[in-house]
């Protein structure tokens, strides 16, 4: 979501074109195999749970996926630029899911109830925030938003993804108990994703100019 | 995409339950039990007879699949279905429990021996786990208090402390990357509260010795506390003066407490425990109930706790 809105595909690795719409229906297989999972009761033990906690993973995945885009271009320059969006906004609709899998059959639209987690949780409270934070980004992830805000406004409006991905793992780990393995090795990846632009970025400043002594 | 990891029951190997009722009818104790001790661990279960208990619950019974299929063992992993996976590799047989500390009469119990000489009952119990969800368990096995009794426990003995066997080569969940508890798991329980009529050590479940992953071959079940106050494959059970070191309360002590009671007013400080999922009603659709103070045992254990602000002790 964040970088150049469009760069030109010309150098390196050509891959074969795939129709972006099948990067929506590969997508969705797992959101309709849970859900035909979950009403066939074949999610296990606490389905409402398992379909609960799998759709928010495959939110990050997709979060992830999103990510690593541009460092996939830059190091090893496979360009998938153009099924970015497509991923992008996979994320959200799976995040959607989830939170509406967390509204609706966890806690029974009990408004009470989700008002005081989103108040006194943290990881309810900023599992939300990210929520709140993928909204304009999905709502502008078209090519009239991005005529209309400029392509640098809406740049700079994108990079809110990497709050997104930060609140995402923050949310994973402290939904958890103790330090299991999974939900760190998702903020393990994502702290190289993150860092990887950051380093990119110290590296390209121009360097301050030496004072002579 | 893997939804679920095959059970390792076949279906033709789960007993119905009127075949095993009937079959508790004439199987007679001592029959049943030379059986059971005759089998090599990790085995498929064997039968159990049991008298009925009052302290029993009349509610209705959270299917024999998912009680073993889902719960947590964190020897043998962090996932719910990793006990049910992984735990066959645990030798339950020979397997003996220490009992040390103050008391009159130490000893290093052969489980068969522990079974043999208990009264078993079986005692259906609500279980409420500290993430939010709950089962009613079947649960086979004696009063904590009756082992208590034969060991003489010392006046100076004020906490019973108890140990899970250590055995990272038969429990592939000991050696994560980032150790999720410090090994072995330790739990324990105030005099009193092991003496609690209510308490028990389980040996089998749904009228079968346990299953690994349900903590064979022996194991506490407290059923006013949460979850993992049930310490699984217990090998040593110690008498102590001061309140003894307990795994969770270790890894975050604001978070788990010693006592650890089923509390709904009193909330995890991650999430809420007002309510909770009862595994196996409605599916995707299960409402949440309220949950009990006590987890409903509130007549026999309230008296336990009176003058202590549960909100300090939780």
């Amino acid at each position: 979501m964040a970088g150049r809105a469009s760069a030109p595909a010309a150098k390196g690795f050509t891959l074969p074109q795939v129709p972006k719409i099948l990067v929506y229906i590969v997508g969705f297989i797992p959101a309709v195999w849970l859900f035909y999972a979950g009403v066939m009761d074949q999610l296990g033990a606490d389905p409402m749970r398992y379909l609960e906690q799998a759709l928010g993973l495959w939110a990050l995945r997709f979060l992830i996926a999103t990510l690593a885009i541009t460092p996939l271009r830059q190091l090893f320059s496979i360009n998938l630029l153009r099924y970015r969006r497509a991923i992008g906004l996979l994320a959200f609709y799976y995040a959607a899911l989830h939170l509406i899998t967390y509204l609706v059959l966890d806690q029974g639209l009990d408004i009470a109830a989700i008002v005081a987690d989103i108040v006194k949780r943290p990881y309810i409270t900023i599992g939300m925030a990210t929520f709140v934070i993928l909204v304009p980004l999905a709502v502008t992830s078209n090519n009239a938003a991005i005529r209309r805000m400029g392509g640098q406004a809406w740049a700079k409006l994108h990079k809110l993804v990497y709050v997104a991905a930060v609140g995402a793992v923050l949310h994973y780990i402290l939904v958890v108990k103790s330090w299991p393995t999974e939900p760190l090795v998702y903020a393990a990846i994502v702290a190289m994703l993150l860092g990887y632009r950051l380093v990119r970025s110290l590296v390209k400043k121009p360097s301050p100019r030496r004072r002579p002594a | 995409m893997l939804i679920r990891r095959p059970s390792d029951i076949l279906p033709s190997e789960i007993t119905p339950r009127e075949v095993y009722l009937n079959r508790r009818q004439w199987m007679t104790g001592a029959a049943g039990l030379a059986f059971a001790a005759s089998l090599p661990g990790g085995l498929a279960a064997a039968p159990l007879s049991a008298a009925k208990s009052p302290f029993s619950t009349d509610e209705k019974l959270t299917s024999r699949e998912d009680v073993t299929s889902y719960n947590n063992f964190y020897e043998f992993g962090t996932g719910k279905d990793d006990p049910a996976a992984k735990a066959k590799s645990l030798k339950t047989s020979p397997w003996t429990v220490k009992v040390d500390g103050m008391v009159g009469k130490p000893a290093e119990f052969a489980i068969e021996d522990l079974i043999k000489a208990s009264a078993l009952e079986e005692r259906i119990y609500r279980m409420r786990c500290v993430e939010g969800w709950s089962m009613v368990i079947p649960w086979v096995g004696f009063p904590l208090a009756d082992l208590i009794k034969r060991v003489e426990p010392l006046g100076s003995a004020k906490y019973v402390a108890f140990e899970t066997a250590y055995r990272p080569e038969e429990m592939p969940g000991m050696d994560s990357v980032f150790p999720v508890l410090e090994w072995p798991y330790v739990e324990g329980l105030r005099l009193d509260e092991a003496m609690n009529p209510l308490t028990i050590m389980a040996v089998g479940l749904y009228g079968e010795t346990l299953p690994n992953q349900n903590g064979a071959p022996i194991r506490l079940v407290v059923p006013w506390k949460y979850g993992f106050k049930g310490i699984k494959s217990i090998t040593r059970i110690s008498f102590v003066e001061k309140q003894p070191a307990t795994s969770w309360n270790k890894q975050a002590p604001s978070e788990y407490g010693f006592y650890a009671n089923v509390n709904p007013g009193v909330d995890h400080p991650r999430w809420s425990q007002a309510t909770e999922r009862r595994i196996g009603e409605g599916g995707l659709f299960v409402k949440r109930r309220p949950t009990l103070m006590f987890n409903g045992y509130a007549e026999q254990v309230a008296s336990l706790y009176t003058g202590m602000d549960l909100r300090k002790l939780y």
